[in-house]
């Protein structure tokens, strides 16, 4: 039986496995205490239960516990990540480097450190999205303190050349940042051999709970940062404020399932994409966005011509996808990732992206390719500009009557 | 989004969506609207012996409010004279459809689009005409 609307939109969040949810209800009710209560039992099972999370986060990535800092999700990993390191390395250079297609918790964050003074490089990816490694090396200056760039997009799905950036950024003594929101579960991150400074994480992307993350800090070479959040001094200081202690155990088993089960779950993941791939670019003038190669199996993010991406998204109320980017759907403005790609402007108003998940079966697959065959034909019947390419016409030769 | 159930309605049965002969006589086409803005709208009028709208085309390139706007159009100028027809304001499209906001572009568009095929049915009746009264 298929419910709906069918969930196809895991890359704006995920259900918390139940196997998640039971694990965080003790700490709610029964053991409440405050992790950072030392003078009795309530507080010591707390803080026990974080530990136990922090390594299960830790193992995840490869990475030592003590370099697991607990915050509120990505959102504020990468601002203390960015604006730590940036206002603790300032002495050194004034210089930022980041890419065009980065989420807006890391665009916005290099906006505010450009208030501050610093002087920031968006760098433009290749047309299928990826970093050029060139053009990435001649964007550095002897004063770059910093660079942020995303393991995974959450728009296209692509993967960036992580390895390869750390390689050089450590060369050069530069703090390098990554934004692992969306590659938790989806792709092997190893911290031991990735020269990854700093890493953001999230729980709600990885079938965890929303209102937590973490901020992997390397410990060796020893990165430093400014903290953002002033108070009681937990988390050795960097981020003050108690600990949500039934959060933080909901991430953690969130990201135990993760590494047991990804390699088995990412090959079903990649099935089920092939097939909704194969049946939807069967349709006449569709457009996949980003690297078919460097890329997580979970996303899909087709451009249909012709057709205009919020009635698209109207005609398909049956599944639940997005146009663009969550954060940016709201707003009549075509997609500033697609943007970023050089992909013209009625491309960009249709792309829709798919994001395929844990509880995504066959079946939805197979009622998403039909409904898409469906409503993309008619609303190309609605379409003038179908007509006109039907008939001949070039659109980029039109003279439009801009209002 | 929430939108009106009379949008709903428009979006989802659109009225009078097709194309007539761009070259038939008594036919006016109006186009506008860019894909770089995210709506085309391309409104058709069929237009009698007596001046009077008798049928009306669409179709549209756009949002839910573009394609509601062009379809409901379509019906309110059939049986109008031209005159008439450009009597019709964006507000009241805006308002029979109750277009959120952000929305209005699409009812102006709408209005604009009536003009043009008004507009271009004109010209054509001109041209045509033109040399006949010469004659005379």
């Amino acid at each position: 039986m298929l419910k709906f609307p069918i969930y196809l939109d895991y890359s704006a969040t995920t259900p918390v496995d139940p196997r998640v949810a039971a694990r965080m209800i003790p700490w709610l009710t029964e053991h409440f205490g405050n992790p950072a209560s030392r003078s009795h039992a309530y507080g010591w099972e707390a803080e026990a239960a974080v530990e136990e999370a922090r390594e299960q986060v830790a193992r995840l990535v490869n990475a030592d516990p003590k370099e697991i800092v607990w915050t509120s999700g990505a959102t504020e990993s990468n601002n203390l990540a960015i604006k730590g390191a940036a206002h603790f390395y300032s002495g050194k250079g004034k210089h930022i480097i980041t890419v065009r297609t980065e989420h807006k918790a890391v665009l916005d964050t290099f906006r505010e450190l450009e208030r501050e003074g610093f002087e920031a490089t968006y760098l433009d990816p290749q047309e299928n999205g990826l970093v050029d490694l060139d053009a990435f090396r001649a964007a550095l200056r002897p004063d770059t303190v910093l660079v942020s760039i995303m393991f995974v997009n959450n728009e296209i799905g692509v993967i960036q050349p992580i390895a390869e950036i750390g390689e050089i950024c450590r060369e050069k003594g530069i703090v390098f940042h990554v934004d692992a929101a969306q590659a938790t579960g989806k792709v092997e991150i190893d911290l031991d051999r990735l020269k990854v400074d700093l890493m953001s994480f999230s729980a709600h992307k990885t079938y965890g709970p929303k209102g937590i993350g973490a901020l992997y800090v390397r410990r060796k070479p020893r990165i430093r940062l400014e903290a953002q959040m002033h108070g009681g001094g937990h988390e050795r200081g960097l981020r003050s404020g108690t600990l949500a202690t039934h959060q933080i155990v909901g991430m953690g088993e969130a990201f135990r399932i993760a590494r047991e089960e990804m390699g088995a779950e990412n090959e079903r993941i990649r099935m089920l994409r092939d097939r909704l791939m194969k049946g939807l670019t069967d349709i006449e003038a569709t457009y996949v966005n980003g690297d078919m190669e460097a890329r997580v199996p979970h996303n899909l993010n087709i451009s249909f011509a012709y057709v205009e991406g919020e009635s698209l998204i109207m005609a398909i109320k049956e599944v639940a996808v997005s146009s663009g980017s969550a954060c940016t759907s709201a707003s009549l403005e075509p997609s500033y990732v697609l943007r970023a790609l050089g992909r013209d402007d009625e491309l960009a108003h249709s792309s829709i992206r798919f994001s395929i998940g844990r509880f995504t079966t066959e079946e939805e697959v197979d009622f998403t390719i039909d409904l898409l065959h469906r409503k993309i034909g008619k609303l190309r019947e609605l379409s003038p500009l179908w007509e006109m390419v039907k008939e001949g016409v070039d659109l980029s030769t039109v003279q439009w009557a801009h209002h | 989004m929430a939108y009106s159930d009379k949008l709903l309605d428009h979006y989802e049965n659109p009225r009078n969506v097709g194309s007539f002969g761009k070259e038939d006589d008594g036919v006016g086409t109006g186009m506008v609207g860019a894909p770089a803005c995210g709506d085309v709208m391309k409104l058709q009028i069929k237009v009698g012996p007596d001046g009077v709208i008798e049928d009306a085309k669409f179709k549209t390139y756009g949002c839910g409010s573009a394609i509601a706007s062009s379809s409901l159009v379509t019906e309110w100028v059939k049986g109008k004279t031209l005159d008439q027809a450009l009597e019709i304001k964006n507000t009241a499209i805006a308002e029979e459809l109750a277009l959120p906001p952000v929305k209005i572009h699409c009812s102006i568009l709408a209005e604009d689009a009536i003009k043009a095929a008004v507009e271009d049915y004109r010209k054509k009746q001109g041209t045509q005409v033109a040399p006949a009264a010469d004659a005379a």
